[in-house]
């Protein structure tokens, strides 16, 4: 290689380091504003780095687990409440785990089922029986990478019903919003 | 290496080497995109919780990760013509910068289509989508600057340090949804190790991918060729070509 082509080799590789470390030191003093969502032990404990709390009347997003059981519906009403558990693998609930309670109103996603990922977006607030909870104004489901045919997902116990309504339900949502 | 690539770096030679390649390119593109779309979007098994909308898989990923395909392949290109000032390297970057730009938009796009009835939402600003979305800006900005300057060696060299300082998005995008959590799913098909799919659900995509891979190799040699022709039109080889091909 010539003396020149050496230089300008030098020149282009020092500034694609160069960029490189700075994006990587921006990248991660951000780290946690790119997060998408808190997760229940980051709203009860704080995050892991800064012990930073999201304090009550915050407007967050919160993502975790459905937890099975945990889905109570108002038969009269879209009223839906539900805890939400952190996303561990493999995935175990326990009763000692740090929950959060989810309070909405409105149309689940197609693929909300207990057990399902699911980031709702509301108020942090504090509701007496349950604790910490969030009062959401969107619900929307985090699928995982994993796709299946319905038998093989038969075959290891997964299956599918997406939430139905019944016409009163319905009904309500028709008065409540005009 | 270097002996056996040396005759491409003239245009002359490697206008002919893409004549040869192409009518193979285009017979294998035919192929594998016709069995694969087919595979995939007929007879492939629905999913078990998406149903039949998980088909927008087999043209979404493909797509996706093409638009960083592409963009690698460009970096190089540019990182060759601003080291070795390769003119050729210049006019490849040129001709890959709409194809990864459109690849782009077709993953934003079906991504957009793909989340409204499963997520729930056509968009979010998690790490996934944004940095993709930043991709396409980047490709946007590297296609202004090729057509910004009258001097095409000017232009090569500006669109070539912004095609290099935007090369850090890609494992940003990449790794994304490791790094930070987000509502976008981690990769299925990339995984080491074992795919998260069953093999009936994977043969049809690996097909689909490479038709992918190989439809975009057909338009960048179109237009690379297109490219040497418009950049050495006062070349006598051009010359006598174009009256070859009028006197036809």
């Amino acid at each position: 290689m010539n003396p020149r082509r050496k230089k300008r080799l030098a020149i282009v590789g020092s500034i694609l380091i160069g960029i490189g470390v700075v994006s990587g030191l921006v990248l991660y003093a951000l780290s946690q504003n790119i997060d998408l969502f808190f997760t229940p032990s980051e709203i009860t404990q704080g995050k892991k780095e800064t012990g930073l709390m999201p304090s009550l009347g915050q407007r967050i997003r919160i993502g975790g687990l459905v937890v099975p059981g945990s889905v109570k519906r108002d038969p009269e009403s879209l009223k839906v409440s539900f805890r939400l558990s952190d996303m561990t693998m493999p995935i175990v609930f326990k009763d000692s785990d740090p929950m959060i309670t989810v309070y909405y109103e409105g149309i689940l996603p197609d693929l909300f089922r207990e057990g399902q990922g699911i980031v709702a977006n509301g108020t942090l607030t504090e509701h007496p029986p349950t604790g910490l909870s969030i009062e959401a104004s969107e619900v929307l489901a985090k699928h995982d990478e994993n796709y299946m045919p319905a038998e093989l997902a038969e075959a290891a116990g997964q299956k599918h019903d997406k939430a139905t309504y019944s016409e009163k339900q319905l009904e309500s949502k028709k008065t409540n919003s005009y | 290496m270097w002996k056996w690539l040396h005759p491409y770096a003239n245009p002359e030679v490697s206008y002919h080497f893409t004549n040869k390649l192409l009518p193979w390119l285009s017979a294998l593109t035919v192929i594998f995109l016709t069995i694969g779309l087919v595979w995939a979007l007929l007879f492939a098994p629905a999913d078990y919780q998406q149903g039949h909308s998980f088909r927008i898989f087999y043209i979404h990923v493909p797509a996706a990760s093409l638009s960083m395909g592409i963009y690698v392949a460009m970096a190089i290109a540019a990182f060759s013509s601003l080291v070795w000032q390769l003119k050729l390297a210049d006019a490849s970057a040129a001709a890959m910068a709409p194809v990864g730009a459109a690849f782009t938009a077709i993953a934003l796009i079906t991504g957009a289509a793909w989340g409204k009835p499963m997520w729930g939402t056509w968009w979010i600003w998690d790490a996934r989508l944004t940095s993709e979305l930043i991709l396409l800006f980047l490709y946007l900005g590297v296609i202004a600057l090729h057509n910004a300057f009258e001097d095409k060696n000017l232009a090569g060299k500006a669109a070539g340090i912004l095609t290099l300082v935007g090369v850090i998005n890609i494992p940003i995008i990449k790794y994304s949804v490791e790094w930070w959590n987000t509502l976008h799913q981690g990769s299925t098909v990339s995984k080491l190790g074992k795919p998260s799919m069953s093999l009936d659900m994977l043969w049809p995509f690996i097909f689909c991918f490479i038709g992918f891979s190989l439809l975009v190799s057909v338009i960048i040699c179109l237009r690379f060729r297109n490219e040497i022709l418009a950049r050495n039109s006062i070349r006598p080889w051009v010359r006598e070509l174009v009256q070859q091909s009028t006197v036809k």
